[in-house]
């Protein structure tokens, strides 16, 4: 990796000039026949693949009105094209949202519009061929699905929409992405993104009671597969194997400890991620969530908290009920699913949880708001509680808080550029120049504010940054979860939970 | 033969454009996207749409620049559409006199700010690298209808009585004289076919705006089940 150019970080996040071609190199690895046929996807590229290509265009067209809509009115006003990280980062045209976009409208239209049929050269209509798709592999594996681009568009055009269902033309051609339909198998043959087997997460959850039980002399339990626990706790599986991840882990497990509530992780379920939202496959995205349901109604339990992790949430959050409702089995006080960080801040509000402010003075904080939390979901009842629950949070637990430029946050927020199926290493060279917009923002916090610790609520962004912060010359031990900080704040045996 | 394609361009607009909005509307929506923040109410959705249409909401966070032009024009254009319903319509409430100063006004305006628009387009490397010759055609289009109005109203004035008779004729499905003023052909011709491509372009942002997902969704998935009208279902 010693031919990736980090950027330079100036004061204030620069809009490139447009430059042709400056990442047309840079694809995934393909997916090989052993990635694609658990998933049910043509092992290889299929023989008449520009006719089926086109096909399942316009058998989709038929099945998801964002697409048709988004297909017909861009106007091209050009609100989104310096709302890109990707762009920002890169100065491709290609990653401006409307030129990603227009790769798939283009074939839209030659094939499915008046215009575009008669008028090609006139209207920007292009037949699918080799040329053609291979820009598709390129461009809609440099789209991490952050809906920024959609906050700002007249029509909320969202390119998050359109480059998953460009993905999944290409997988339905046999065109995969080698990283997420590697993982999407593992969780089906496992239960787990990261592939780790039952033993291993028994071993692991022991081995962090006891170091728990080291570090502050409370027993405080990870229990798995424990049949009749109130709460099913899902958290992403890097937060069993991961620094930071696991700093989280044991911030969720204290919490409940301290409430007195029983949970469990279950292994089969014991991955709140759904790559399969990340190819665009609703089958895959209903496979993947099903476990979860099968789970909470297997172990009996009463509810389930799903841990930080940013499109987990998102699925969680506005698709589960969906795909697998109605959770009418699980105890109705309750809104399925809970966040943990809505879990933990209903506690605390309830006066279950005592906070120690001083055991966080090491750090000035400032949150990142994690693309798909801010943009495609909620947290708490009222609208916007996914911007102010993790910061309240945060200052229950900690003296010293400081936002980032307003242009970077809540809605507005930059993606840490490794979200959408993009956190695998041969796409580095791009995830160092997407999360240029956020270390530029956190860069200037750091300066003048003395900003010390990054808050992060998804699995993603802590594995990118903990990757990325150190190659700008960050340390990267300031990044860590918001449970982290919950973890190091709370006051066990102080009171005894809430019952 | 002028009313005759002038009522074929009108079918194709009225035509095409239900056609569309219908495929829209038959759509279905199987997952709950809206961007969120987003209402959690339908109330609210409606009050959300409606700051999209009456204020370019997103599109004012989105470039202030734009936004400017955009809502010139677009503001422009609705109040000179209403002025020229004197045209169209034999007897007029008397405040309308009003709206003919303010149509004058508004006329300019939009020319104006189209020619903003097109300035823009050029101007900025990203949205000349977005823009392909549609983009620029339809500008043009709209401009040579604009610019061809305010000729008529302030250079080469047509004779208005001939040409309201012909317009009225033509709405109620009367004999049609043609009017013998070039100007106020060209102006006539150019805006039968912009109402030809409107369904075939991205004109139809104008009905597309009110399907979209993102924008049109309650935000309220826990609440209440979305269903999938596919789900488990084979598509026809
Ligand atoms: C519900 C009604 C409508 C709404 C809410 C609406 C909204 C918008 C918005 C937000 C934009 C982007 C800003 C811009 O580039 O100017 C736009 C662009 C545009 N609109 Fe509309 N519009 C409507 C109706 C119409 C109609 C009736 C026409 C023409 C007959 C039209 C023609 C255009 C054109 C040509 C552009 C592109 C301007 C450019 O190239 O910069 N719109 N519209
Ligand atoms: S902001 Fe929306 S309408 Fe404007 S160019 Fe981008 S996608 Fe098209
Ligand atoms: S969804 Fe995010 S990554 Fe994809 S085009 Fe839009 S802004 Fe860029
Ligand atoms: S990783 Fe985090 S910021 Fe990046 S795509 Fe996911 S939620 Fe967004």
């Amino acid at each position: 990796m010693a031919d990736i150019a980090v950027p330079e970080v100036k004061k204030d996040i620069e809009t490139p000039l447009p430059q042709e071609g400056t990442m047309a190199h840079l694809q995934p690895f393909p997916a090989a026949e052993q990635h694609m046929k658990p998933l049910n996807f043509p092992p290889t590229r299929v023989e008449n693949w520009q006719q089926k290509g086109v096909e399942k265009l316009g058998e989709m067209l038929k099945k998801y009105r964002s697409l048709q809509v988004f297909m017909d009115i861009c106007v091209k006003c050009g609100s989104c094209t310096d709302k890109c990280h990707y762009f920002l980062g890169t100065g491709d045209p290609n990653n401006m949202p409307v030129q990603r976009a227009e790769l798939l409208r283009s074939v839209y239209r030659r094939y499915f519009t008046p215009a575009g049929k008669l008028f090609p050269k006139v209207v920007n209509a292009v037949d699918l061929d080799e040329d053609t798709l291979k820009k598709w592999f390129t461009y809609f594996h440099q789209c991490s699905q952050c809906r920024r681009c959609s906050v700002f568009c007249p029509y909320g055009i969202d390119t998050a929409e359109i480059s998953m269902a460009a993905r999944e033309i290409m997988d339905s051609i046999g065109v995969g992405h080698k990283y997420t339909t590697e993982i999407i198998g593992k969780v089906h043959s496992i239960g787990n993104n990261l592939g780790i087997p039952q033993p291993a997460l028994k071993g692991t959850l022991q081995f962090l009671e006891e170091d728990m039980l080291d570090n502050t002399g409370h027993e405080v339990r990870l229990p798995l597969d424990q049949e009749g626990a109130e709460v099913l706790l899902v958290p992403p599986s890097a937060d069993f194997f991961s620094e930071p991840h696991i700093q989280s882990l044991m911030g969720y497990a204290k919490v409940f400890h301290q409430a007195g509530i029983s949970f469990t992780v279950s292994s089969y379920g014991s991955e709140a991620a759904n790559f399969g939202m990340f190819i665009g496959s609703y089958d895959q995205k209903q496979k993947i969530a099903k476990r979860i349901a099968d789970q909470a109604r297997e172990l009996k339990v009463k509810r389930i908290v799903v841990g930080e992790c940013g499109h987990a949430w998102r699925v969680a959050y506005s698709f589960w009920n969906t795909l697998n409702g109605p959770f009418d089995f699980l105890d109705p006080r309750y809104p399925v699913p809970q966040h943990v960080c809505e879990f933990t801040y209903d506690l605390y509000k309830q006066g279950a949880l005592v906070f120690d402010k001083e055991a966080n003075d090491a750090h000035t904080i400032t949150f990142h708001d994690s693309c798909n939390v801010a943009r495609a979901s909620r947290m708490g009842s009222s609208c916007g509680g996914q911007f102010e629950i993790p910061r309240a949070l945060i200052k229950a637990t900690a003296n010293k808080f400081v936002d980032m430029d307003p242009d970077t946050t809540h809605e507005k927020t930059f993606c840490c550029g490794g979200g959408g199926g993009l956190l695998t290493d041969e796409l580095m060279d791009l995830r160092v120049r997407g999360a240029l917009p956020r270390i530029t923002a956190l860069k200037r916090v750091m300066d003048e504010k003395g900003v010390n610790y990054l808050a992060l609520i998804c699995a993603i962004c802590k594995a990118q940054f903990n990757k990325i912060l150190p190659m700008y010359g960050i340390p990267m031990d300031m990044v860590g979860g918001v449970h982290a900080l919950v973890s190091n704040a709370i006051q066990l045996g102080a009171k005894k939970g809430i019952v | 033969m002028l009313a005759l394609i002038a009522y074929a361009a009108l079918l194709v607009f009225f035509i095409g454009f239900t056609w569309r909005i219908l495929t829209y509307w038959r759509s279905p929506a199987p997952l709950k996207i809206p961007t969120t923040p987003a209402p959690t109410s339908t109330g609210g959705v409606v009050w959300r749409l409606f700051t999209e249409v009456a204020f370019f909401n997103s599109l004012f966070k989105g470039n202030k620049w734009t936004w400017a032009g955009g809502y010139l024009f677009h503001a422009a254009l609705a109040v000179v559409l209403i002025r020229h319903l004197r045209y169209f319509v034999d007897s007029l409430p008397p405040f309308f006199a009003y709206i003919q100063i303010a149509g004058i006004i508004a006329g300019l305006i939009m020319v104006k700010a189209l020619g903003f628009l097109l300035i823009r387009r050029l101007w900025v490397a990203r949205t000349r690298a977005i823009s392909s010759l549609a983009d620029y055609l339809i500008l043009a289009l709209l401009l040579a209808i604009g610019l061809s109005g305010l000729l008529m109203k302030f250079v080469f004035r047509p004779d208005i009585v001939e040409i309201k008779t012909a317009m009225i004729n033509w709405v109620t499905f009367q004999e049609v004289t043609t009017p013998g003023d070039a100007l106020f052909l060209l102006h006539f011709v150019l805006v039968l076919l912009l109402m030809a491509i409107f369904p075939f372009s991205k004109l139809m942002h104008m009905g597309g705006l009110f399907f979209s997902p993102t924008r049109n969704q309650v935000d309220n998935p826990r609440e209440r089940k979305h269903v999938n009208p596919w789900a488990n279902k084979a598509v026809e």
